[in-house]
């Protein structure tokens, strides 16, 4: 008997002690985001784990709370990102902050797996001294129907990139003359292409994204850029409806099939293996590839020295130039030139268990103190409207002649599959298994699938 | 024992496999009815939806289009007969008789090498196979082109064939073991009859071993076709590209499911799996059966 009470004090000691330290334990906050130190997108985690936590652990320590914030890395492609969330947060569970992509949040909210801010954590998040200073254009990266599900890193454009080495090398632009190249339409650029092509053989002169697997990177910074020019957007804002068939998606297709099956100035394998994306940028790297449609992203974040994919002497030999339309005047709203912008941040997991503290950082980690030592690693266009691009001409230029130009993806929950029938599309042209007559047919069975035939734009 | 006692002892085992066997199958079997999704507006609110997505599967008119489910039951169907039926059977028949009744190293090295293949782990035997067959540094290429053949794209140009290389590479090593035990238990008898009749080796071959070794034959062909059909280790090879010329159902499965997240219809696609399995595996008890009432 006596044996049994002991062993049961011992039970209860260990319980006891169980308690006190779990209340002692500090809270820990984790945050994840597709970013490897030294790989991809290292900079965000150069900047969060060597700049904010360590502050904001320090911040939060003179308030008497003890936290500890963990970043946990990401290295699969933003596909494999979503679907690990989208598991992750169907069962409760996840890191504190996630690293989200805005066009996401519609279908998220839709299947109700991601909040607002203030559903979270309370009205208290509209007391934070950041809102006045980013701008509802801002607030809607990350948001959907009105509300606010996170905080954006910023916006992007699109243009061409293209090397200045090779450029002076087949004699485009005079040596050291400080010249840049701006084509006024398709056929200019094409004709680039053709004269790349011709004068500097083991050179790809153009790669313009297509196929699934680049995934989103085809439908923002390859079918946008090039339906865009033929004066249609895949959306129509006005009318709610999707453009299904239509003179520019064939325009547009046959751009493609010139490009890639014609008169290959492009390179259709780089576009469809898989690791695809990862390759272009090394053969970019490489100087393998003249010419390339990419966001921003590419050049502060990909080619920035350091990178994994960094060219030291990236300001010398790299140049971008804005994309033209089919003719002048052609593109999308009559302009001259398009781009297409989103944006990625951070959002708060629903589920987090300390939505105080997971806010806290949130609102730490754009503070524009904060955001300002981001900008030393990082010049890019940031959210806050107090934070300037500093100390990168070039980026300051792309903003500048883009963002009045820039138009978005429709935040809608059906969005994401479209995009895919999309990429699809493009994927079926260049790989030479359709004409562009047929997988624009394929591409409006598809929709009529999707959102129902009511919603389709067809204009044959 | 009475008989309420024997079904007491079984309960168990009963409750397990009904929970994680039975269980899921009829959920599945359930929602292949319904347009569950994971994301998207049908996450919260489903609906049954009949026969949709079957229906949706087997949409001939467009069935055989790069990316749809005729497509990959065509890759499937050719890459089962290739590395199971073509390859890995009769190379494992070939390996098992050319080692019977044989001792020594380099029967011990062919089956260490063969058997090291079969049960090392997906992942870095996928990586090793990426890296042998890459168009601009694999070392399959390079050796090509030092023999002066010129490089081959197997990734891009033939996908389907490499994946079924791959396959036979992996899996020989399962025939190779049960032909050589079942070589091993033909009475020694039969064959010293078999030379003393003055028997050449393809009728030792024809009218000693192959009989013998029919219904081991048979059960090899199935077992292997069954595990073929349902691997997805080629996927972390090619990812059933480029543009879908190396996709398998298995891998159709996974897309529709865990990409799209659109769980009705994956659901609908394991279904078809399921019931093509099951004719297969009906097949296999069958023979078995068969065998029994001969043997």
């Amino acid at each position: 008997m006596r044996k049994c009470f002991k062993l049961l004090f011992v039970i209860g000691l260990s319980f006891a002690l169980l308690g006190i330290a779990t209340f002692a334990e500090s809270i820990k906050l984790t945050v994840t985001s597709r970013a490897v130190r030294g790989g991809v997108n290292t900079l965000l985690v150069q900047w969060l784990e060597d700049v904010v936590f360590p502050a904001f652990e320090n911040w939060m320590k003179e308030q008497g709370k003890d936290v500890v914030v963990e970043f946990i890395e990401f290295g699969g492609t933003d596909e494999a990102l979503k679907e690990q969330y989208a598991l992750d947060l169907k069962v409760g569970r996840g890191a504190d902050i996630l690293g989200f992509d805005g066009f996401w949040i519609p279908e998220f909210d839709a299947a109700g797996l991601v909040k607002p801010l203030d559903e979270i954590v309370g009205p208290s998040i509209w007391e934070w001294e950041g809102w006045k200073h980013i701008p509802p254009s801002m607030r809607e990266i990350l948001g959907y129907q009105g509300k606010v599900y996170g905080l954006p890193l910023g916006t992007d454009v699109r243009v061409i990139f293209y090397r200045r080495d090779i450029f002076e090398k087949a004699g485009i632009i005079p040596a050291g003359s400080g010249l840049r190249w701006q084509p006024r339409s398709w056929e200019e650029l094409l004709d680039t292409a053709r004269y790349l092509k011709e004068s500097l053989p083991g050179v790809i002169p153009l790669q313009i994204n297509a196929g699934t697997q680049m995934g989103e990177a085809t439908t923002m910074q390859g079918w946008f850029m090039v339906l865009l020019g033929t004066g249609i957007h895949m959306y129509d804002f006005y009318s709610g409806k999707w453009y299904a068939k239509h003179p520019g998606i064939l325009e547009a297709l046959n751009f493609y099939k010139t490009v890639y099956i014609d008169e290959k100035l492009g390179d259709a394998r780089t576009q469809l293996i898989p690791g695809a994306r990862a390759r272009t940028f090394e053969l970019f790297r490489d100087g393998k590839i003249a010419m390339l449609v990419e966001g921003d992203w590419f050049w502060r974040s990909v080619l920035a020295p350091g990178s994994e994919w960094g060219l030291p002497n990236r300001n010398e030999v790299v140049d971008w130039a804005m994309m033209p339309a089919e003719e002048p005047g052609a593109g999308y709203r009559g302009q001259n030139f398009v781009t297409i912008s989103g944006g990625t941040g951070f959002i708060l997991n629903p589920n987090t268990k300390h939505p105080a503290e997971a806010w806290a950082l949130m609102g730490f980690a754009f503070s524009r103190e904060m955001q300002l030592e981001f900008q030393k690693l990082q010049p890019r266009i940031r959210a806050r409207d107090d934070v300037p691009v500093i100390g990168d001409p070039v980026m300051s230029e792309m903003a500048k002649a883009l963002l009045r130009l820039t138009t978005v993806r429709p935040m809608l929950p059906g969005y994401p599959k479209i995009s895919y029938e999309a990429q699809l599309m493009t994927e079926r042209v260049v790989a030479g298994l359709m004409t562009p007559e047929e997988a624009m047919e394929a591409y409006a069975e598809a929709l009529k699938e999707i959102v129902g035939e009511e919603s389709l734009i067809i204009v044959e | 024992m009475p008989r309420a006692t024997g079904f007491f002892f079984l309960a168990p085992a009963f409750f397990f496999i009904g929970l994680f066997l039975l269980f899921p199958f009829i959920w599945v079997f359930i929602i292949s009815f319904t347009n569950v999704a994971l994301t998207g507006p049908t996450a919260l609110n489903p609906a049954f939806v009949g026969l949709e997505n079957y229906v949706r599967l087997f949409d001939f008119s467009r069935w055989m289009r790069s990316g749809e489910f005729g497509n990959a039951l065509r890759n499937t169907l050719y890459f089962v007969l290739g590395s199971a039926v073509l390859g890995q059977a009769p190379l494992g028949l070939a390996i098992a008789l050319a080692f019977h009744r044989r001792r020594g190293p380099l029967r011990e090295l062919v089956f260490s090498l063969a058997t090291m293949a079969w049960i090392l782990p997906d992942v870095a035997v996928a990586f090793a196979w990426i890296a042998f067959l890459d168009y601009d540094f694999g070392t399959l290429n390079t050796v090509l082109i030092n023999l002066g053949l010129g490089k081959i794209d197997w990734y891009f140009q033939h996908p389907l064939v490499a994946i079924t290389i791959f396959n036979v590479w992996r899996g020989t090593a399962f025939s190779m073991l049960l032909f050589s035990a079942a070589l091993g238990s033909i009475p020694p008898s039969f064959w010293e009859t078999a030379e003393v009749a003055g028997a050449s080796s393809w009728q030792r071959f024809k009218d000693v071993i192959l009989p013998l070794i029919l219904p081991h034959i048979l059960t090899d062909l199935i077992l292997i076709t069954l595990w073929t059909f349902n691997t997805f280790t080629p996927y972390l090879i090619t990812g059933g590209g480029p543009f879908f010329r190396s996709e398998t159902v298995s891998m159709y499965t996974y897309r529709v499911a865990f990409k799209f997240l659109e769980f009705g219809r994956g659901a609908a696609v394991a279904v078809v799996m399921m019931a093509i399995n099951f004719v297969l595996a009906t097949g296999y008890l069958l023979s078995l059966r068969r065998r029994r009432a001969y043997g």
